[in-house]
C-alpha cells in the first residue's frame, strides 16, 4: 500500500469512525445509567436519517435544517421509547428490558418498511461538494464536513457532561442511582434526558451517513448499530471518551483492513474487538470494578 | 420442534448457568454445515452426520468458550456476538461452504417424528444433567458466582462445560434444520436468529426447560398465527410481533414459567409463615 492510499484510507476511516463514535455514544450513555443494551438505538439512527431526508426532499429545506430536524426527531423517538418500553421494566431483571428493546427494534424497522418501502432512497444534500487534492491525496469536502460536525457534537457533549449542573447530575446518576436520588436529583428526568441526548446524537449520525453514502433505507441501521455497539464496548462501555475512541479505532481498522482483505471487512472489526476484550476485559478505557460479595 | 431444541440448549447456558450469549445461532450453523458436508462429501448416513455435526459444534463451543468465558456479563454477550459474526463471515467466503450461495441438494430426512424424538432425548438428557452435581453447580454459578467459587466449584470449567453441552444440542438442531429445509445459507444463522432463540428462552421463563419449549412454540407459531387471523394483520405481522414482545415483557418480565419466580414464591410464603 503506497502512502497516498494510506492517507486516503486514513481519512475514510476517520470519517466512518466518527459516525460510529456518535452512534456508540448513544449506547454508552444509556448503558452507563441503566446498564441496558439499547437495541432500538440502530432504529433511532435510521429514523433520524429518514426525518432528515424528508426535510430535504419534501420540504426542500437546507441540509443544516435537515440535520437539526433529524436530531430532534430521533430525540423525540428516544424519549417515547424510554417512557413506553423501558420505564415499566426498570425494576425487572436485566434481560427483560433487553428483549423489550429488541421488540421495539423489530417494530420500528418493520413500521419503516411499511411506510417507506424496502427500496433505498438517495439523499440529495444540496451541498456543494468538491474534492480537495493535496499532492495525490483526494479528500472530499463532505468528509471534512462530517468530521467537523461529529467533533463539534462530541466536544459539546463533553462540555455538557463535565461542566454543567445537568451533566453533574447525569454523572451522579450513573454512579449510584439511590444516592443521587437522596441528593435531590430527579433520576427519572435525568434518565429521560440521557435518552434524549443519546438519541439525538444517533439521529445526527443517521443523517450524516445517509448523505455520505447517498442512501437511506429501513434496514440501514442494523450494521452501523451493531458496530456502534462494538465501538462502545471497545472503548469500555459506559465510558464517554471511550466510545469516541472506540468508534475512531473501529473505523480506521475497518478501512485499513479493507485494503488487505476486503471480503473479511466485517470479521476484522469483531476480531479486533475480541482481541482487545481478551487483553483488557473491560475495554480500552473501562474501569475494572471489583466484584463484591 | 427444532426451535425448541435450540431454546432448550440456550436455556442451559443463559437460563441455568446465567451466561448471556448472543451467538447461539453460530453453533446451530456450524452443526448444520458440518452435518451437511459430512453427508454430501463423505456420504455419512443421516444419524452419523447429525452426531458428527453436533460434535463439531461442541468442539467450537469449547474453542470459543475457553477465551470468552473469562469475560463477564455484557462483555461476554458482545464477544459471543463477535464470534458469531466472524463465523458467518468465514462461511460466506469459504469455497467448501458454497459462500453466500449456501449449500443445496441436502436430502430431506427430518420429519415431525424424528424432531420429536430428538427433542425428547435432549430434554431427557438435560434433566439428567440438571439433577446431577454438574447441574447444581450450573445453578450455583447463576445465583452467585463468587459464592459458588468459595464452595469449591471451578466456575470457569463448569461454564465452559455448559457452553459445550449447549453448543452440542444447538449443533444437533442445526443438523435437523439442514435435513428439513434441504438448503442452508450463512444468513440463516446470523445475529437475528440468535436473538430469536434468546427471545424464546426469556419469553418462556429463564431456567425452565418446559418454559423454553413453550417459548419456542409461541415465537415460532405467533407470526404464522398473526398471518392467518386476517389479511390486514398479515401485512403488518412483523410490526405486531415487535409490539407483542414489548407488551409481554412489560406484563410478565420474568417470562411465562420462570424458575426464579417460582422459587421466590416459595421463599415468600415461608417467610410469611414466620421463618425459613
Amino acid at each position: 500500500m503506497d502512502l497516498e492510499m494510506f492517507f486516503e484510507q486514513l481519512i475514510n476511516g476517520l470519517t466512518l469512525g466518527s459516525t460510529y463514535s456518535l452512534i456508540a455514544l448513544g449506547y454508552t450513555m444509556v448503558y452507563g445509567i441503566l446498564e441496558l443494551i439499547n437495541f432500538a438505538h440502530s432504529e433511532i439512527y435510521m429514523v433520524g436519517a429518514f426525518v432528515g431526508l424528508a426535510m430535504v426532499t419534501v420540504y426542500k429545506l437546507p441540509f443544516a435544517v435537515a440535520l437539526v430536524a433529524g436530531m430532534l426527531g430521533s430525540c423525540l423517538l428516544g424519549i417515547i421509547i424510554e417512557k413506553a418500553a423501558y420505564k415499566p421494566l426498570r425494576k425487572a431483571n436485566r434481560i427483560a428490558p433487553l428483549i423489550s428493546a429488541i421488540g421495539v427494534s423489530i417494530f420500528l424497522q418493520n413500521a419503516a418498511l411499511m411506510i417507506a418501502g424496502p427500496q433505498a432512497r438517495s439523499f440529495p444534500s444540496g451541498l456543494n461538494i468538491r474534492t480537495l487534492s493535496v499532492g495525490s491525496v483526494h479528500i472530499s469536502t463532505l468528509q471534512l464536513l462530517i468530521l467537523v460536525i461529529s467533533i463539534v457534537l462530541m466536544v459539546g457533549l463533553q462540555f455538557l457532561i463535565q461542566n454543567t449542573k445537568l451533566g453533574q447530575a447525569m454523572r451522579a446518576t450513573a454512579q449510584d442511582k439511590e444516592v443521587a436520588q437522596l441528593m435531590g436529583i430527579k433520576i427519572d428526568s435525568i434518565i429521560t434526558f440521557t435518552f434524549a441526548i443519546g438519541s439525538a446524537l444517533g439521529g445526527a449520525a443517521g443523517v450524516l451517513v445517509g448523505v455520505y453514502f447517498d442512501s437511506v433505507d429501513p434496514t440501514m441501521g442494523f450494521f452501523p448499530g451493531l458496530k456502534g455497539f462494538v465501538a462502545a464496548v471497545l472503548g469500555g462501555i459506559g465510558n464517554i471518551p471511550g466510545a469516541m475512541l472506540g468508534g475512531l479505532i473501529l473505523g480506521l481498522v475497518e478501512m485499513i483492513g479493507a485494503v488487505y482483505m476486503s471480503r473479511y471487512k466485517d470479521a476484522i472489526a469483531f476480531a479486533v474487538l475480541i482481541i482487545i476484550l481478551l487483553v483488557k476485559p473491560t475495554g480500552l478505557l473501562g474501569r475494572n470494578v471489583q466484584e463484591k460479595v | 420442534m427444532i426451535n425448541s431444541i435450540l431454546a432448550v440448549s440456550l436455556n442451559l447456558i443463559t437460563g441455568y448457568t446465567g451466561q448471556l450469549s448472543l451467538g447461539h445461532a453460530t453453533f446451530m450453523g456450524l452443526g448444520a454445515y458440518a452435518a451437511t458436508l459430512f453427508t454430501l462429501k463423505l456420504h455419512f448416513p443421516f444419524l452419523a452426520a447429525l452426531i458428527a455435526g453436533a460434535l463439531v459444534a461442541a468442539f467450537f463451543g469449547f474453542i470459543i468458550g475457553v477465551p470468552t468465558l473469562r469475560l463477564k456479563g455484557d462483555y461476554l454477550a458482545i464477544a459471543t456476538l463477535g464470534f458469531g459474526e466472524i463465523t458467518k463471515n468465514i462461511l460466506m467466503n469459504l469455497k467448501i461452504t458454497g459462500g453466500p450461495m449456501g449449500l443445496r441438494g441436502i436430502p430431506k430426512v427430518t420429519n415431525v417424528y424424528i424432531a420429536a424424538v430428538a427433542l425428547f432425548l435432549v430434554i431427557f438428557s438435560l434433566n439428567r444433567i440438571m439433577n446431577s452435581r454438574v447441574g447444581k453447580s450450573f445453578i450455583a454459578i447463576r445465583e452467585d458466582e463468587l459464592a459458588a467459587e468459595a464452595m469449591g466449584i471451578n466456575t470457569t470449567q463448569f461454564k465452559i462445560l455448559a457452553f459445550i453441552i449447549g453448543a452440542f444440542y444447538a449443533g444437533l438442531a442445526g443438523g435437523l434444520y439442514a435435513f428439513l429445509f434441504r438448503y442452508i445459507n450463512p444468513k440463516d444463522f446470523g445475529f437475528m436468529k440468535s436473538i430469536e432463540i434468546l427471545c424464546m428462552v426469556v419469553l418462556g421463563g429463564m431456567g425452565n426447560t418446559y418454559g423454553a419449549v413453550l417459548g419456542a412454540f409461541i415465537i415460532t407459531i405467533l407470526p404464522e398465527l398473526l398471518r392467518s387471523v386476517s389479511p390486514v394483520i398479515a401485512q403488518y405481522r412483523m410490526v405486531f410481533y415487535g409490539l407483542l414482545l414489548v407488551i409481554m415483557m412489560i406484563v410478565r418480565p420474568q417470562g411465562i414459567m420462570s424458575a426464579q419466580a417460582l422459587e421466590k414464591k416459595k421463599y415468600k410464603s415461608s417467610l410469611e409463615k414466620g421463618g425459613l
